[in-house]
């Protein structure tokens, strides 16, 4: 993946879509026909069976996006299209990378880890291969302070994003203990 | 149809579930060509109530099937092997995505245990076709054939039509399966993604039929969805009840009578003068199953630029594609004109007026006065012009005669100055513009419409294109016509060379005897007469329209130097719309 952090005007859709064979090829072939941009793009299965869910990230202004959706909606595979905003919902994004340290350094970058809450996964002579898990924007934040040691390798999943449920649900979910709302 | 003829659980092959479930859809005829990976459904064929129709090439199967979808809004239906077949019938499918034309394309495909190895005439069809169909999908099991048979015609036929096509590997079609008969339900459980909007909103159908009656410069801008809507009458009705006049596209042309007072012709690149400046000054588009095509357009920045636009269809995709509508209705056309028509009596009833549009009839009448269509007769000696031919061949047309056409400067001339006073009664490719389109959707045409004379115009390039579907239309007995334009060159691609490269003539001359289409004509078993001369050509016309039992081709050699106007040059705004030559004096009026 780019370095380049998501664009500002970005925009996040949850497609809820039947999990047949080639859907994936099916809406990136539209997106690709139709002269639009993925940012990033992130597909599993979701909670009903026989369907996934694909979280796209564009970078479009507000008109083509308009476009976008009902030109994605025409697919049949596709059920249903949330436009996720940004401020009322979570995102998340899981990022490895493995970072050249020397002795001097192994401890900096530990402590970075450390201090953004990440895990290291492997130690090596002249490496370290960290995660980390939150926020898009933090693991921006993230990767750029390990880029000054020197990134080898970097892979980040895409943003996966549902909706924020509404206050009354959240404190329902923290009550019952059953959803953790991070 | 949901109820199944054949008991539930009845051992057959893949195959045999496929033909039945083509039965049980309605399918009467199909046009194909066998192969390889195909073989086994074509076995079971010979058993079957449907007619197959032995094309040339499988790009004439697909044509044919379009053609007959024209004219019966029934799916046309191909079938074809897999490899090189499937990619011959890729243009067909796209010329139907286009114009969308409800149509089923059904391949072969490599055994499922071959696919991905490179085999023979193997290809990734569900791969290729995807962004050329409204749906495809490759059968993976004979107990699947039946459900993606049904989804195909289901898909193809409803929300905006459109081809589809079903990928069938040879071991599928040769295993063993039980009958099941989908029903309705099943189907539409299936595909849950697929919910199509049918009645337009409530609310916007009142602003609407406000609008309308408000409106001083309103104009019915009317697309091929009204003939997919099957609403011809329905437009009628809103079109006496407001009195406002109607301008039919290339693919609408027909759904509104031409010889109605109210109809204005074709709007475009190549409509006439009146309608394109009406679309131009109108205050008020009633778009109705268009979709605001660059040809019609002209340059967007400066298409109507004082005209509010209510604009229906039932792709939710087509609304601010192209022109952000004031009111944007998602529905059927049919249904949604009724349903305005209902709210403007509504609103009468309630003592509400229509505006005043006296003004703007009268100026309309004045362009109509200034700028009809025109050419200037050939002098004695010099060479036919085809726009006389044409208004031979209309004149002697019988009622109801359905005309096919090809692309270039032949299908201008055909659309402007043919009357189609019946929809469904002009096949032609709009939105691909397909060269080679009109002799195979002649056939199709033909075959969908037994009782009609069906007239095939086509120029000398396209003809040389699928030709050879005439030997098909001879052995299969269906007697078309066609009308070949030989002006020795690709006219429309030398018009836009004379026009815009300073006569810079490049690749667009063939030849005017070579090859000779009467012997080739002949050699396909076809009837065939050369016109020269204007004497001959209403002779000519009445010996062709005399013929029943064979096809017939009739070639006018033209002149290669006519051009068609008027034209909006691409990329131009509709206000700089170039008029024939002979009526630049009065240019100004267009105002
Ligand atoms: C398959 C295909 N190739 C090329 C074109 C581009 N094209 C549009 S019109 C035209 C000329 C058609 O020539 P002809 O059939 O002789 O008709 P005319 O314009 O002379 O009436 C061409 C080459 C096309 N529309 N379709």
């Amino acid at each position: 993946m780019s370095t380049t952090p998501a664009p500002r005007n970005h925009h996040i859709l949850s497609v809820l879509v039947q999990n047949r064979p080639g859907v994936l090829a099916r809406v990136a072939s539209l997106f690709a026909r139709r002269g639009y941009n993925i940012f990033s793009l992130a597909v599993a299965p979701a909670e009903d069976e026989g369907m996934s869910r694909i979280t796209i990230v564009v970078d479009v202004d507000s008109a083509p996006l308009e476009q976008i959706v009902k030109q994605l909606f025409k697919l049949v595979e596709v059920v249903k299209i949330s436009e996720l905003d940004p401020r009322r919902s979570v995102e998340r994004e899981l990022l490895l990378a493995t970072v050249r340290t020397d002795a001097e350094t192994r401890s900096q970058v530990a402590q970075l880890v450390d201090i953004f809450e990440g895990k290291i996964l492997a130690v090596g002579v002249e490496a370290l291969t960290v995660s980390l898990e939150g926020h898009p924007d933090k693991l921006d934040d993230f990767e750029a302070l390990l880029s000054g040691y020197g990134i080898v390798e970097l892979q980040r999943t895409g943003r996966v994003a549902l909706a924020k449920i509404d206050r009354q649900a959240r404190l329902r979910a923290v009550d019952t203990g059953k959803g953790k709302v991070g | 149809m949901s109820t199944s003829r054949i008991a539930p659980g009845t051992r057959m092959t893949g195959a045999q579930a496929l033909i039945h479930a083509l039965e049980h859809e309605g399918v009467e005829v199909m046009f194909g060509l066998p192969g390889g990976c195909i073989l086994p459904a074509y076995d079971p064929l010979l058993e079957s109530t449907i007619r197959h129709i032995l094309v040339r090439h499988e790009q004439g199967a697909g044509h044919m099937a379009e053609g007959y979808a024209h004219v019966t809004g029934r799916p046309g239906v191909a079938m074809v092997t897999s490899g090189p077949a499937a990619t011959n019938l890729v243009t067909p499918l796209m010329d139907a995505y286009m114009d969308s034309i409800p149509m089923v394309g059904i391949t072969g495909q490599v055994p499922t245990g071959a696919i991905g190895t490179d085999a023979f005439q193997e290809c990734d069809t569900v791969g290729i076709t995807r962004s050329v169909t409204k749906h495809n999908e490759l059968v993976m099991s004979a107990d699947e054939v039946t459900l993606a048979v049904r989804q195909a015609f289901h898909i193809a036929t409803t929300g905006r039509p459109g081809p589809t096509l079903i990928d069938l590997p040879k071991d599928v079609l040769q295993n063993e399966t039980r009958w099941e008969w989908p029903t309705d339900e099943e189907v539409a459980a299936s595909l849950p993604g697929y919910r199509p909007t049918m009645k337009g909103h409530p609310r916007m159908v009142k602003e609407a039929a406000r609008l309308i009656l408000a409106a001083e410069r309103p104009v019915l801008y009317v697309g091929g969805g009204i003939l997919k809507a099957r609403a011809a009458e329905a437009l009628r009705e809103l079109a006496e009840l407001t009195q406002i006049p109607v301008v039919t596209t290339l693919m609408a042309r027909g759904a509104f009578p031409d010889d109605h007072p109210l109809c204005l012709g074709m709007p475009g690149m190549h409509g006439n003068a009146t309608a394109i400046t009406a679309m131009q000054k109108s205050d008020l588009l009633i778009a109705l199953g268009a979709r605001f095509d660059d040809r019609i357009t002209g340059k967007v920045a400066s298409f109507a630029p004082e005209a509010k636009v209510i604009h229906v269809d039932i792709d939710p995709a087509e609304q601010g594609k192209v022109r952000r509508p004031d009111v944007p209705i998602v529905g059927d056309c049919r249904l949604v004109i009724e349903e305005i028509v209902k709210a403007i009596r509504d609103l009468q009833a309630g003592g509400e007026t229509q505006a005043d549009t006296t003004a703007w009839k009268s100026r309309i009448s004045g362009w109509r006065e200034q700028f009809p269509l025109t050419y200037e007769p050939s002098e004695p000696g010099n060479a036919l012009k085809p726009q006389f031919c044409l208004e031979k061949l209309r004149d002697a047309a019988p009622e109801g005669t359905i005309v096919a056409s090809g692309v270039g400067q032949h299908q201008m001339w055909t659309s402007q100055y043919w009357q189609f006073n019946e929809p469904y009664t002009w096949v032609n490719s709009g939105g691909l513009g397909t060269m080679g389109f009109s002799i195979p959707a002649a056939i199709g045409a033909k075959i969908g419409r037994p009782d009609r004379t069906v007239w095939a115009v086509d120029g000398d390039g396209c003809f040389q294109m699928t030709a050879q579907e005439l030997v098909t239309a001879t052995v299969e007995r269906i007697p078309i016509k066609v009308a070949l334009l030989n002006n020795s060159y690709l006219g429309m691609v030398r018009q836009w060379q004379e026009m815009f490269y300073d006569e810079r003539y490049s690749e667009v001359y063939l030849s005017t005897d070579v090859p000779d289409y009467v012997k080739w004509a002949e050699s396909m078993g076809c009837v065939a007469i050369r016109v020269e001369a204007p004497e001959e050509v209403e002779p000519a016309i009445e010996k062709a329209n005399a013929v029943n039992d064979r096809p017939v081709v009739v070639e006018f050699r033209v002149d290669s130097g006519e051009k068609v106007f008027p034209m909006v040059p691409a990329g131009h705004s509709n206000d700089d719309v170039l008029v024939h030559p002979t009526q630049n004096d009065r240019r100004e009026h267009l105002r």
